[in-house]
């Protein structure tokens, strides 16, 4: 794989390829994900779900259910307090406690196919599943709302009796949680100047995260108060945060456990299971294990929203753009929340244009609440925007990666939303893939086209805390708080080990528990290699600091007079008498020098991100003109990535996140029949990328530092997902004269789209004859 | 309930089970080896693959009595004291995976591919390997460590 610029001489760690710390527990089944916990004594908790996508809980009877032997305790949001209304900050999302004890268990109504209704614990899942049989619940079912259009449609059946938003006013029940706006120059005045100006309609389908374990937690409450949960998470203090206030108890009485965890891209950001299987131990006395099926995970967790998006923009004949509008409702689920503002704050942001209007519409309707998805909001986006674009270089015939060069974000562009950028690699990334040997090779063959797309994500920062302790035989602990998802136990290692001046596998990384480690924001928003890396920088010079007082004090000289180099103490020359000891040879000393040096910092990076990042991305398909199917034959991305720490890591991020972006764009889809129940709850029928579908996807890292962190990191981990479907729509399009402005592109849908297509043309051949 | 006996990992293991147990829950629950996962209970993911008679099967899609009187191999039978099995190496070495959620059936169905045909080509792999789904890496490193193995490489 091709990695520009990647020769970091000044670092002796970072940018190394060492094997991951991890990894033996990994592959021989020792890591523990979050069913992979027993407890003597533990029960296992089933949910009753919902075969409604809307309807009013009338009564709930489970006499019958609790008679059956083995069953221990049911639950319903009975036994949870009424939670707080207001929308409150945790962590990083804004939430309705509310809001958030329905989705966990549902209070008064139901929302949608498969939203939790009562949970049983009982001394076997198959006790509690034959428990949960004999619960009768009395619905009064209600008209289901299914997409955002129906939703704000004038008169359509409210979901919630008490959403209001500013626009409609406090009499005025909605749909329609929040509508942003984000406003510059003037439209008319921008698409009066223009040459051409195209305007589109598009739509995109609910797709799931497609993570591979499913959730679980186990739940133990100690008669005191104090709680337990283990749980496979990305977030663990946000579990904390947000299952206390659920469960209305000080935050300070639960411990959360992160187990390993088997893949989340956002999805493992809020809760499910947690309070359930913590309502259920307390009830019971005995630690309680809630497992997901794959079905309750695709009925019940959060996929991201279905959109629809409307783009119009304008070029002048030589290029520029001179103005773009953009119209946006996504669908946010059962309860408000969908990504809208990070969606409309990125959906044209890499580019510098004069004038613009963005509107974006969080619309609530009859499916599962939406949670995050690897660069929330910004794929959906980006599918209409780009695909306009590639229309527009067509038309003025300009080649489509020079006119996002013309009209790219630089140092000193304001984004739509305010902020100006500072050092940015948009330019570059499109550049990169342009002198790519992918995009000057020639594509031959019928059928066959190429595409491409760019895409944007500003990355998160948040909150980190770390501590690096010194052993006395001289390796060196570095804990965190920051669940490890995809690696980052090997790059908080390698930042430790840059700084100390030890070998990598000197240095044990620890992924610790929410009482062992100060307050860390989820793993998310591509942050934790930035923030926690940060963190872990600080820490590690936070010993670095104590190293130079110990020494200072045995060689009777100020701390500013000694040097620390690649794990070496060393007096100031040009001061002093020459000393020297390494890092070792003092550790052994630190029970006579004032005891073991423990590092410690802890980062806010306020409302800095991880740098923003971009990516652009290259991609030739094939087009089966009788099924539809479209194989991709070859892909070349190319990402701004500042500094690579661990670069085959930074790789596998581009690679994975290439690979749902095409899962999204060709297959993958939340299918409901139209009472509202979703008739695809298995992944034979939620259909993912295997291997055979997808080639070797090739990376160019394009190596931009970031002015605002000390290695220059910048987040990588989810920029990629999001210019693959435009980019294949496009490659679709010079394959077969078809643009698709659906997603998914599915061979029914496509198969269709070529039947009109073909249709057209032999009318327009036969109105010529 | 039904008397079984299975090797398992090599070891004689004799149990009283429900005839309805599954093998996935079978090793995981009655013997406590949660190193094979359940990704989909359907067959389709291959989070669960163990080898059974030699052959890799979904764990989550066979009956524990299936395995009376054979042979069950898991994750956690591979390594040989502490020398990991090429496999595990090579997952390792050539960053096959990223959660790793996946990775012990992955490494099943790959063992049972390279004891079927040692020297698989690209295609071959791709081919065998469609039964085992990833969601982080894009499977071009899984890909890479299936071949090093084969090839007994030892380096990236």
């Amino acid at each position: 794989m091709a990695v520009k610029k990647e020769a970091h001489h000044k670092y002796r760690v970072v940018g190394t390829r060492p094997i991951r710390p991890d990894g033996i527990e990994k592959v021989t089944g020792r890591a523990l994900y979050g069913a992979d916990y027993y407890f003597p004594g533990m029960l296992f908790g089933k949910i009753l779900r919902s075969p409604y996508a809307h309807a009013r809980i009338k009564s709930i009877k489970f006499d019958k259910a609790l008679k059956l032997p083995g069953v221990r305790a049911i639950v319903t949001a009975d036994d949870l307090p009424e939670a707080d209304r207001k929308p409150q900050q945790m962590g990083e999302q804004q939430v309705s406690p509310y809001y958030l004890s329905c989705n966990v268990l549902a209070r008064g109504k139901v929302l949608y196919d498969g939203h939790p209704v009562a949970a049983v614990a009982a001394t076997s899942p198959h006790i509690a599943e034959e428990a949960l049989r004999l619960i009768e619940v009395d619905y009064e079912p209600l008209e289901p709302v299914m997409t955002a259009d129906e939703a704000m449609k004038p008169g359509a059946p409210i979901l919630i009796d008490d959403l209001r938003n500013q626009e409609e006013g406090p009499d005025q029940p909605t749909n329609v949680a929040t509508h942003l706006q984000f406003k510059r120059g003037d439209l008319a005045a921008g698409f009066d100047a223009a040459d051409c100006v195209i305007e589109r309609e598009f739509r995109t389908a609910t797709v799931h995260q497609g993570y591979i374990e499913p959730h679980a937690s186990v739940g133990i409450w100690n008669p005191d108060g104090h709680a337990t949960v283990y749980t496979c998470t990305q977030g663990s203090f946000t579990v904390r945060t947000l299952a206390t206030k659920v469960l209305g108890m000080p935050e300070g009485n639960l411990k959360v456990v992160p187990s390993e965890i088997g893949g989340g891209f956002g999805g493992k950001t809020t809760i499910y299971c947690e309070p359930i299987a913590l309502l259920l131990a307390k009830k019971t006395g005995h630690p309680v294990k809630v497992t997901m099926s794959r079905s309750e995970v695709l009925r019940a967790t959060g996929p991201t929203s279905g959109i629809h998006e409307r783009v119009k923009i304008g070029v002048t004949k030589e290029g520029r753009i001179t103005a773009a509008q953009v119209w946006m409702a996504y669908e946010a689920g059962a309860f408000p929340g969908s990504p809208m503002a990070p969606g409309a704050m990125t959906v044209i942001t890499s580019y510098d244009i004069p004038n613009l209007l963005i509107d974006g519409y969080d619309v609530v309707v009859n499916r599962p609440k939406t949670c995050a998805y690897r660069a929330p909001g910004a794929t959906a986006a980006a599918f209409g925007v780009e695909t306009v674009l590639d229309e527009l270089a067509e038309q003025i015939g300009i080649d489509p990666l020079d006119l996002r060069i013309m009209n790219g974000a630089h140092e000193g562009t304001q984004q739509p939303f305010g902020p100006v950028f500072k050092r940015i690699g948009f330019i570059e990334t499109c550049e990169a893939l342009k002198a790519s040997e992918h995009y000057n090779s020639k594509l031959t063959g019928a059928n066959r086209g190429r595409g491409v797309a760019a895409g944007f994500w500003f990355n998160a920062g948040f909150q980190s805390s770390a501590s690096v302790y010194v052993n006395q035989d001289g390796t060196a602990s570095v804990v965190t708080g920051s669940v490890d998802i995809g690696g980052s136990r090997a790059s908080m290692a390698m930042i430790a080990a840059e700084v100390l001046g030890l070998p990598i596998d000197e240095v044990r990384p620890v992924v610790a528990d929410t009482d062992s480690i100060g307050y860390t924001d989820v793993t998310a928003g591509s942050r934790v290699t930035f923030a926690t890396g940060m963190a872990v920088y600080n820490a590690a010079q936070d010993v670095v600091r104590q190293l130079k007082e110990r020494a200072a004090k045995m060689w009777e000289c100020t701390p500013d007079d000694v040097e620390f180099d690649n794990g070496v103490l060393r007096t100031r020359g040009d001061v002093l008498q020459p000393q020297q000891l390494t890092l070792k040879e003092l550790a052994a000393r630190f029970i006579r020098t004032g005891g073991p040096v423990v590092g410690r910092a802890s980062v806010s990076t306020g409302g800095a991100g991880a740098g923003p990042a971009f990516a652009a991305i290259c991609v030739d398909v094939e087009v089966d003109p009788d099924t539809g199917k479209v194989q991709i034959l070859r892909v070349t991305i190319a990402q701004d990535v500042g500094t690579a720490i661990h670069p085959s890591y930074v790789e596998g991020q581009l690679q994975g996140g290439t690979a749902q972006g095409i899962g999204w764009a060709l297959n993958e889809e939340y299918v409901y029949d139209s009472k509202g129940v979703l008739r695809n709850t298995g992944l034979l029928d939620y259909r993912m990328p295997t291997c055979l579908d997808l080639p070797a996807i090739e990376t160019i890292l394009v190596e931009v530092p970031n002015p605002t962190h000390p290695l220059g990191v910048r987040g990588v981990g989810e920029v990629s997902i999001v210019p693959p479907p435009a980019a294949i729509a496009n490659a679709i399009y010079r394959a077969t004269g078809v643009r698709m402005r659906e997603l998914p592109m599915s061979p029914p849908r496509l198969m269709k789209a070529l039947q009109e297509h073909r249709n057209s043309r032999e009318g327009q051949a036969a109105a010529g004859r | 309930m039904k008397n079984i006996q299975v090797r398992v990992n090599g070891h004689p293991v004799a149990r009283e089970i429900p005839d309805h147990r599954l093998l996935v829950d079978f090793l995981r629950y009655d013997l406590g080896l949660t190193g094979t996962k359940e990704g989909c209970s359907v067959g389709v993911c291959g989070a669960c693959t163990v080898l059974l008679n030699g052959q890799p099967v979904s764990s989550c899609l066979a009956l524990a009595v299936m395995a009376d009187g054979g042979e069950v191999t898991t994750i956690e039978g591979l390594a040989e004291g502490d020398r990991l099995h090429p496999l595990q190496q090579a997952f390792i070495d050539y960053g096959g995976f990223q959660c790793g959620v996946c990775t012990p059936g992955q490494i099943m169905a790959s063992k049972a591919l390279l004891d079927a045909n040692p020297h698989p080509t690209p295609a071959q792999i791709k081919e065998w390997m469609m039964g085992n789904l990833c969601r982080c890496t894009g499977y071009y490193k899984i890909i890479e460590a299936i071949q090093a193995a084969a090839a007994e490489k030892t380096e990236p």
